[in-house]
């Protein structure tokens, strides 16, 4: 067993700049109960976030939410990251990005943007996010390359659009993208409410797989194409953050500072606000961060396991909501003793006619109503 | 024979930065990093001397010059130009 060494630098700093969001889509990772965290940190507040960050070694930025184009200071947050060197990233829905506002965030020094869709058709676009956004987004598109930006597309795949792979990957094609990431869905928040009916059929993952890999020989190196698989149809889980505290740090809206965006519904560990706390205080001696690094925590069978140095046991959230206990070995994994949760849940996605319950829709309303944090 | 063609083409390129990549010294790595959407390639000390020189505005034979100067040491050219067109492969630069 070998001592917790001290960490390096993260060089991820995540800026969830705030909750708020015009969609509403199905398979949100924002926490259920988003809607209790409304005091969001000023622009004094990120403006030091950033500084501290990068006093501490950390090189990419990331601007996100709910919607980061919600903040009317992101212009003055985008600036700030350039200026302290950051490679700045907005990830966002396109939904309030127009001309005058992307040639704003050029000027500022944005480095790049993703943008997400939700589906290849305006109707499943608009439902899964319950909105009218579809053409939206193809103006965004249009922006974005007209900035001069790569294209670099995002969108979440579930059973609800698994196969329409080919059409979405046809849509990239027509708006030129660069990049598509087919990101299939992880089951947290939102996504874990609505699990039911979003995990794929191990046939539907079959089928997209196969599409996707002859798209990728069709396109060569016009456009690549990342096609991450769900981890419910692993037999292990995935290496989560790439290390619990190693180099990704999540801001949220509210100022709680995490080591992943969900590992807010982690019971019994007390997360630093960066109201309280600087960043170098935060990363090296917190105990939230501290938590799960090295492999002192584990438990069998990741204790004793030859593999554990590959994927740390798995994801601290998935553990505890499937588990009951975040220093659980990963259900996804197969040596778990729970993980035949996973394979109820896969046996029960291959059951037709078995899925009755209707989505339920991030929102405000909604999240009181939950009131839960997944 | 195409070969030595090939070669005395890429001598003449001015190869950049490929677009939306930025390429930095970071203290905290100790290193030269080139950074790109969403991920970061930490690069080795001869790596980054290389790439801080593609400006876009030296050429190869210019670049491979400098290098041989700076480090005293001659005969750069072959492992100057095998790095360069890694670097095309991996998207990192533009304009070989």
């Amino acid at each position: 067993m070998s001592a917790p060494q001290k960490p390096g630098p993260p060089f991820w700093l995540l800026a969830e700049l705030t909750y708020r969001c015009p969609l509403h889509c199905a398979f949100c990772y924002n926490p259920v109960d988003f809607a209790r965290y409304e005091d969001e940190l000023s622009t004094e507040d990120w403006l030091r976030v950033l500084r501290e960050g990068r006093e501490l070694g950390a090189v990419q930025c990331g601007f996100s939410g709910g919607e980061p184009l919600m903040r009317q200071d992101l212009e003055v947050l985008v600036a700030e990251a350039r200026r302290l060197g950051y490679y700045s990233n907005l990830i966002t829905s396109g939904i309030g990005l127009d001309e005058s506002r992307i040639k704003r965030l050029k000027a500022a020094g944005l480095d790049h943007i993703q943008l997400s869709f939700q589906d290849s058709t305006r109707e499943v676009n608009d439902f899964l996010s319950s909105t009218r956004t579809f053409d939206l987004k193809r103006r965004a598109a249009q922006l974005i390359k007209g900035q001069g930006y790569p294209m670099v597309m995002n969108c979440v795949i579930h059973r609800l659009n698994i196969d329409h792979v080919e059409r979405i990957i046809e849509l990239a094609v027509e708006l030129d993208a660069d990049y598509l990431e087919l990101a299939n869905v992880q089951f947290y928040a939102w996504a874990q409410i609505n699990r039911a009916q979003l995990l794929p059929t191990r046939e539907q993952l079959r089928q997209a797989e196969a599409v996707t890999q002859q798209w990728r020989e069709k396109l060569g190196n016009k456009m690549r194409l990342l096609f991450v698989v769900p981890d419910y149809y692993e037999t292990r889980p995935k290496k989560c953050m790439n290390g619990w505290g190693n180099v990704f740090m999540t801001i949220t809206a509210d100022g709680l500072a995490l080591p992943c965006h969900t590992a807010r519904m982690l019971p019994g560990l007390a997360f630093p606000s960066v109201r309280e706390h600087g960043l170098r205080e935060i990363w090296y001696e917190s105990e939230g961060f501290n938590r799960y690094r090295g492999d002192s925590w584990m438990k069998d069978p990741c204790r004793s396991c030859p593999e554990k140095e590959n994927d740390h046991g798995g994801c601290r959230c998935q553990a505890y909501m499937l588990a009951q206990d975040p220093a659980a070995a990963d259900p996804v994994c197969d040596k778990s003793p729970e993980h035949h949760r996973v394979l109820e849940a896969i046996a029960a996605a291959g059951k037709p006619g078995m899925i009755e319950k209707p989505l339920v829709f991030r929102g405000p309303k909604e999240s009181r109503r939950l009131d839960r944090a997944f | 024979m195409s070969a030595a063609i090939d070669a005395a083409l890429l001598l003449d390129a001015r190869p950049r930065i490929a677009r939306g990549l930025r390429l930095q010294w970071e203290p905290a790595q100790d290193a030269h990093v080139l950074l790109y959407p969403e991920g970061m390639v930490q690069l080795n000390a001869s790596a980054g001397e290389i790439l801080k020189r593609c400006d876009g505005e030296r050429d190869v034979t210019a670049i491979v010059a400098e290098l041989e100067q700076a480090f005293e040491v001659e005969d750069l050219q072959q492992d100057v130009l095998a790095f360069l067109q890694l670097a095309t492969a991996q998207r990192w630069i533009e304009g070989l």
